[in-house]
C-alpha cells in the first residue's frame, strides 16, 4: 500500500559515544546527566575567544567498531570540517564535523545493515561534536525566552546516515532498534541513556520535495513523526511540484510538525577544513586488530542462540533487539537450562509487556538466577507456567526484586471470576474507567486495584485482557 | 568575476549575522567588487595538478587522554550578560 | 634616557642588584608620562604587577628565579590574559575578561616575567596601522603625526618608547614585523607552529603566530626561547624548547638570497638604500650574496588576503553577545536578530568587510574560485621557498615597502593599506620564520630590514639580526 506513495525515508542518527570518559575535543566529562546546568563546561567547549580542539584519543577506537559493526569502507585518512551556521546552542557558531567533498574525508562509508525489511545501505559515518541543549517556557514556538545549557556542548557523536533506503515508519522504526542493539553490542553507545540517540529523518514522497524533521527525540516518536510527516504531505496539493528542501521541528507534545520559520534565504554551511585540527591515519593493521577483539554482534549472536539452543529465529531475533535482554537470557541459561521457556518468556511475555507499559528493562530488578529458578519450578511441575508469568510480570511492575506468590488459594484463572472482579473495579471507580479510554496509564491503575481486590490471585494476563476488553467495548 | 550587488551583501549578511545600514551596504558593495577584482590575479596562475595547502605543517594523529578535568564552570558563566538560574538567556528560537 | 634590556634587567633580578618592584614602578612611571601622547596601552595592570614583582622577590630568597626575572613585559590585546581585560580593540569585547592564561603568557610568568598591561592593536589584528582600533590611534614614538604599524603598533610603540622591556606582539600577515620596522625595534615572526596558539584570539588559524618585540636582539631571542616549544592545548605547535640565545655573530659563508620581487616598484628608494647597505656589509664580513626570483611571490598577497578572511569569518562568528562582550539591550525579537545587532554594534566596519568578504569566498558557488584556488596558490608559494632554501641559509629584503606612513593616510582606500602587506605576507604563507632589525633610517622614520629562513632556522635569523645589529648597532632615536 505504502509503494504507490513513492515513499523515500532517511534518517541522519546520532549516537553520543558514551563509552568516551570525556567529550570529544576538551577534557569535560562526558556524562552531563544530572547535572545543574553550566557546571560541565570549560572554555574550549564554550568556545571562549582563544580556545583550541584536541581530539580524544579513544575516539577513533570507537568510530571504527562502529564502522566495522555496519560494514564500512573505513578511509586510511581522515579530517575534520568546519559547519558554519549561527545558532545559540553552537558556543563557536560552527560545528567541527566531518564532510566528504572538498577534500574533507570522513571516518567510514558505504556501509549496510541488514533488516527483516530489507538491507539499507549506510551512506557515511562521521564524527562531530554535539552542541548545547535549548529548552523553553512552553513549546518552541510559544516560549518568549529561550535557555542555553552547554553541558552537553562538545561530547562525541558519531552520525550515521542512511539512503533514503527506509519503506515506512515502521520499518524506520525497527532499523533504529536494530541499530541501537547493535551499538551496544559493541558497547560505544548505551542507547538507554537520554538522549543518546537522536536523529532526524529525512521524508519525500512521489519523488517531490524532501522534508527533514529534526528533534525526534526516541524511537516511538521516530514512527509517530514519520506518520504524521507522510499524511501531512499527501493532504498537500503541491507535493508533486515542489523543489528543494523543507526544515521541520517536531512538537512532541502536540504531535505535529511544524514549521519553525518562513526561509529568509538559503542557508550554505561554507564548510571548510578545520585548521585547528590535523589529519588521522587509520592504518590498515590498526583496523585489523580492532576487528580482532570485537565482540559478538547481533546478527551473530541470534544465529549462535538458534543453533545451540534450538529456539526459533523470531524469538532469537526478539532476545538480540536488545542487548541487556540476550544478556539476562544467557545469564539465566547459566543457572538452568531451559531455553525454549525462558527465551519465549523474555521474548514474548517480558518484551510483550514492556512494550504496553512505560517500564523499561532497568525497571526489572530481580536477577537472571531467580528468572531460571522459575524456569526450573515450571519444568518440574510445581508451578504453572501462567502463575509463573504472572508474577514476573507482577514484579516488573511494581519494581520489587522477589517474586510474590498469592499467599491464599490458588490463581484465578478463570474469566467469569475475573469478570466480575472488574465489573466490582469498574463501579468502585467511575472515573478511572473514564479516563482509560483515553490514556493507557489508567489501565494500569485498574488492574492495580483488580490486584488489590483478588489478593493478588488473578491471572495477571487474563486480568489485563479483560480490563482492556471492557474498556474497548465501553461498559 | 561579477560585481557585488546590494541584493548579494544583504544575503552575505544575513549569513554572517550582521545588520547593515543602508550607507553601510552601499559602501560594502563598491569596496568588496574593488578588492574581489584584485583578486583575479590568482586567474592568472595555473594550479591544475597542485594540492591546496590546507595545512603548513605536515603534522598527524595528535590527541588527548580520555581523562577527565574538572574546569572553572562558575568564572566561564559570570560573563554571559543574561542569565536565568544557571541558563544562559537568549530571545526566542521562533 | 637610558633603557635597561630585558636581558640585564633579569641578571639584575637575580643578583638581587635591581629590584622587581622597583623596576616595574619605574616602567609605570614612564607610562603615566609618555603613554597620554604615544597611547600604546589599552590596559595598565598596575595593582597585579606590583603583585607579580613582590611575589618574585620573595622567589629570589629561596633562590626560584626564570630567565625573565622581574623583566616588564606589555601584552597585545588579542592574547588572554587571566584576570585582566582582553578587548582585541574592539566594542564587542570592551569588559571581556578571559577565564585562563594564554599558554605563552603562562610560560613568560613561569619565567618570572611581570605583565604590565596591554597593549593597542587593529581591531582582531586586522589592519597595518593600529588606526583600525575602535578606541584610539597609537603614535609612532619617533613621529606622532605618523603611524605606528600594525597590527602590533601598541607593544611596538611601547618598546620604542621605552614604556615595556619587552612585548609580545602577533604576526597574521606582518603585524609583529611592519610595527617593528615602522618603530625601529626587532620583531620576530617564528616558524608556524613554533609558538602555542592557545589563548591567541583567533584572526587566522593557519597564518598566525605570537612572537617578540624588543630593543636588540638579545632580548627578541630570550623572549622567544621562554615561549617556544610544542603545547598539547595546540594541535598546530609542534618543536622543543630551545635556548635561542646562544647567538654567533658571523656572516662567514653565509649564503644571502636576494629575492628580486622584494625591491620592485613602490619600494621607497630611500627603503631599498638602507637594505642594500646592509646586505653590502653582509658581503663585507664573508657572505655570498646572490639574487633570486621568487615567482610566486606577486600572488601572495590575494592569496593571504582570501585565506585570512575566509578563516576570520569563521573564527569571528563566535561574538554574538550571548556568552561573553556586548549584548544589543534594545529588546531583540529573536535570537537572529539579536546576534545582528550585536554584531552591528560591536564589530568595525573593517572587520565587518572582512568577514563579509570571508563569507563570500567560502560560500557555495565561489569556494573554488577563491579560497580552494587561494590555497593551491599557497601550495605553490610554499614550494618556492622550499626550493630556495636549498640553496640559501636566509633571504633578505626590506620588511616594508616604505617607512611609516602619515596617520589617516591609508584609511579611506580600501586596497591601499593592503598592499602594503606585499613583503610580509609571503612568510606567513609559507609558515616560515621572519624577523624585522632596524637598519637605518629616512627623515627620522626607522627602516626595517627582513629576513627569512627554512622552517625552524630561527637560530639563524637571529644569528645574521646580531651580526648585523652589531656592525649598525641598536637603533637610537
Amino acid at each position: 500500500m505504502k509503494d504507490d506513495l513513492g515513499l523515500k525515508i532517511g534518517l541522519e542518527v546520532h549516537c553520543q559515544l558514551t563509552v568516551l570518559k570525556t567529550k570529544l575535543f576538551c577534557s569535560c566529562p562526558s556524562n552531563y546527566r544530572g547535572e545543574d546546568p553550566n557546571t560541565n563546561i570549560c572554555e574550549v567547549c564554550t568556545g571562549m575567544p582563544g580556545t583550541l580542539p584536541v581530539l580524544n584519543e579513544k575516539a577513533v577506537e570507537a568510530a571504527v567498531k562502529i564502522a566495522l559493526a555496519l560494514d564500512c569502507k573505513i578511509s586510511e585518512s581522515m579530517n575534520f570540517f568546519r559547519k558554519n551556521y549561527f545558532y545559540p546552542d553552537l558556543p563557536k557558531n560552527f560545528q567541527i564535523t566531518q564532510y566528504d567533498k572538498a577534500g574533507g574525508s570522513p571516518i567510514a562509508k558505504e556501509g549496510l545493515v541488514e533488516t527483516i525489511a530489507g538491507i539499507i545501505r549506510i551512506r557515511r559515518i562521521q564524527l562531530e561534536e554535539d552542541p548545547g541543549k535549548l529548552s523553553y517556557e512552553g513549546t518552541i514556538v510559544s516560549s518568549p525566552i529561550s535557555l542555553v545549557d552547554y553541558n552537553r556542548a562538545g561530547v562525541a557523536l558519531v552520525e550515521i546516515v542512511t539512503e533514503p533506503d527506509l519503506k515506512s515508519p515502521k520499518h524506520a522504526r525497527e532499523f533504529l532498534q536494530k541499530l541501537r542493539s547493535i551499538l551496544e553490542h559493541i558497547g560505544v553507545c548505551d542507547g538507554s541513556l537520554e538522549g543518546a540517540m537522536r536523529c532526524d529523518a529525512n521524508v519525500s514522497l512521489f519523488g517531490g520535495k524532501r522534508v527533514e524533521v529534526k528533534n525526534i527525540s526516541s524511537f516511538k516518536e521516530v514512527e509517530r513523526a514519520l506518520n504524521f510527516e507522510i499524511t501531512r504531505q499527501k493532504t498537500m496539493a503541491n507535493v508533486a511540484k515542489a523543489e528543494g528542501m523543507e526544515t521541520r521541528h517536531w512538537d512532541d507534545v502536540r504531535r505535529v510538525t511544524v514549521t519553525l520559520r518562513v526561509k529568509e534565504a538559503e542557508e550554505d554551511y561554507r564548510y571548510f577544513p578545520e585548521p585547528d585540527l590535523v589529519p588521522i591515519t587509520i592504518s590498515k593493521e590498526y583496523v585489523a586488530d580492532i576487528r580482532k577483539r570485537m565482540p559478538e554482534l547481533p546478527d551473530g549472536r541470534k544465529a549462535r542462540f538458534v543453533k545451540q539452543h534450538a529456539i526459533s529465529e523470531e524469538i532469537a531475533g526478539a532476545l538480540v533487539g536488545e542487548k541487556l535482554l540476550a544478556d539476562i537470557f544467557e545469564e539465566s541459561l547459566k543457572v538452568y537450562m531451559a531455553p525454549k521457556l525462558l527465551g519465549s518468556w523474555l521474548a514474548i511475555d517480558i518484551l510483550g509487556y514492556l512494550n504496553r507499559s512505560e517500564k523499561t528493562l532497568a525497571d526489572m530488578k530481580f536477577k537472571p538466577k531467580d528468572l531460571a529458578e522459575l524456569a526450573k519450578k515450571v519444568e518440574k511441575k510445581k508451578l504453572t507456567e501462567n502463575t509463573a508469568k504472572s508474577v514476573v510480570i507482577k514484579a516488573i511492575e511494581q519494581g520489587t526484586s522477589t517474586f510474590e506468590f498469592a499467599k491464599e488459594g490458588a490463581a484465578i484463572t478463570d474469566e467469569k471470576s475475573i469478570m466480575d472482579a472488574v465489573k466490582e473495579v469498574f463501579e468502585a471507580n467511575p472515573k478511572a474507567v473514564e479516563d482509560a479510554k483515553s490514556d493507557p496509564k489508567a489501565i494500569n491503575f485498574l488492574m492495580g486495584q483488580l490486584m488489590k481486590a483478588t489478593k493478588g490471585r488473578a491471572d495477571h494476563e487474563l486480568a489485563r485482557k479483560t480490563i482492556e476488553e471492557a474498556i474497548a467495548a465501553g461498559s | 568575476m561579477k560585481g557585488i550587488s546590494r541584493e548579494d551583501v544583504r544575503h552575505l549578511a544575513w549569513l554572517a549575522k550582521i545588520e547593515l545600514s543602508a550607507q553601510e551596504e552601499e559602501t560594502l558593495s563598491k569596496q568588496m567588487a574593488e578588492i574581489l577584482n584584485y583578486f583575479k590575479v590568482l586567474d592568472k596562475v595555473d594550479t591544475k595538478n597542485i594540492e591546496p595547502a590546507y595545512h603548513v605543517r605536515e603534522i598527524k594523529n595528535v590527541f588527548r587522554p580520555d581523562e577527565p578535568r574538572k574546569a572553572n564552570a562558575d568564572e566561564i558563566l559570570k560573563l554571559a550578560p543574561t542569565k536565568k538560574g544557571r541558563y544562559v538567556k537568549a530571545p526566542k528560537i521562533v | 634616557m637610558k633603557m635597561q634590556s630585558a636581558w640585564e634587567i633579569a641578571e639584575g633580578v637575580r643578583k638581587g642588584s635591581i629590584s622587581a618592584v622597583e623596576i616595574v614602578e619605574e616602567f609605570f612611571e614612564r607610562i603615566e608620562r609618555h603613554d597620554k601622547e604615544i597611547r600604546a596601552f589599552i590596559t595598565v595592570s598596575k595593582d597585579s604587577a606590583i603583585q607579580q614583582a613582590k611575589e618574585i622577590e620573595k622567589k629570589r630568597r629561596e633562590k626560584k628565579l626564570g630567565r625573565l626575572a622581574g623583566v616588564p613585559i606589555a601584552v597585545k590585546d588579542n592574547i588572554c590574559t587571566r584576570g585582566i581585560e582582553t578587548t582585541c580593540a574592539s566594542k564587542i569585547l570592551k569588559g571581556y575578561i578571559p577565564p585562563y592564561d594564554a599558554t605563552a603568557v603562562r610560560m613568560l610568568k613561569e619565567e618570572g616575567a611581570v605583565i604590565i598591561g596591554k597593549t593597542n592593536l587593529d581591531e582582531f589584528g586586522m589592519g597595518s596601522s593600529t588606526e583600525f582600533s575602535a578606541f584610539f590611534a597609537t603614535k609612532n614614538p619617533r613621529n606622532l603625526n605618523h603611524v605606528p604599524g600594525g597590527s602590533s603598533g601598541g607593544s611596538a610603540a611601547a618598546v620604542a618608547k621605552g614604556l615595556s622591556a619587552v612585548a609580545l606582539g602577533t604576526d597574521t600577515g606582518g603585524s609583529i614585523r611592519c610595527p617593528s620596522a615602522f618603530c625601529g625595534v626587532v620583531g620576530v615572526k617564528p616558524t608556524y607552529g613554533l609558538v602555542s596558539r592557545y589563548g591567541l584570539i583567533a584572526y587566522a588559524n593557519t597564518l598566525e603566530q605570537i612572537g617578540p618585540i624588543a630593543n636588540n636582539v638579545i632580548d627578541a631571542a630570550l623572549l622567544l626561547s621562554c615561549i617556544a616549544g610544542h603545547d598539547p592545548h595546540d594541535s598546530t605547535s609542534i618543536g622543543e624548547n630551545k635556548d635561542y640565545t646562544k647567538l654567533n655573530s658571523s656572516a662567514k659563508k653565509l649564503k644571502i638570497g636576494v629575492p628580486k620581487q622584494y625591491f620592485e616598484e613602490g619600494t621607497q628608494k630611500a627603503v631599498s638604500d638602507a637594505v642594500w647597505r646592509a646586505i653590502k656589509k653582509l658581503e663585507g664580513e664573508g657572505a655570498e650574496v646572490e639574487e633570486i626570483d621568487l615567482k610566486s611571490v606577486g600572488y601572495a598577497l590575494a592569496s593571504y588576503y582570501i585565506i585570512a578572511m575566509s578563516e576570520a569569518s569563521s573564527n569571528l562568528a563566535r561574538y554574538d553577545g550571548l556568552r561573553y562582550g556586548f549584548q544589543d539591550s534594545s529588546g531583540a525579537r529573536d535570537w537572529s536578530t539579536l546576534f545582528s545587532k550585536d554584531r552591528k554594534a560591536g564589530f568595525g566596519f573593517e572587520v565587518k568587510k572582512r568577514i563579509m568578504l570571508g563569507t563570500f569566498a567560502l560560500s557555495a558557488g565561489y569556494f573554488d574560485a577563491y579560497y580552494l584556488k587561494a590555497q593551491k596558490v599557497r601550495n605553490l608559494i610554499i614550494q618556492e621557498f622550499q626550493r630556495a632554501f636549498k640553496k640559501f641559509d636566509v633571504l633578505i629584503g626590506p620588511t616594508m615597502p616604505t617607512t611609516a606612513f602619515k596617520l589617516g593616510e591609508k584609511t579611506v582606500d580600501p586596497l591601499a593599506m593592503y598592499m602594503s602587506d606585499c613583503d610580509t605576507v609571503p612568510a606567513n604563507l609559507a609558515g616560515i620564520p621572519a624577523a624585522s632589525i632596524p637598519c637605518g633610517s629616512s627623515n627620522g622614520l626607522p627602516i626595517g630590514l627582513q629576513i627569512m629562513a627554512a622552517p625552524f632556522e630561527e637560530g639563524k635569523i637571529l644569528n645574521v639580526a646580531k651580526t648585523l645589529e652589531d656592525i649598525l648597532g641598536v637603533y637610537a632615536e
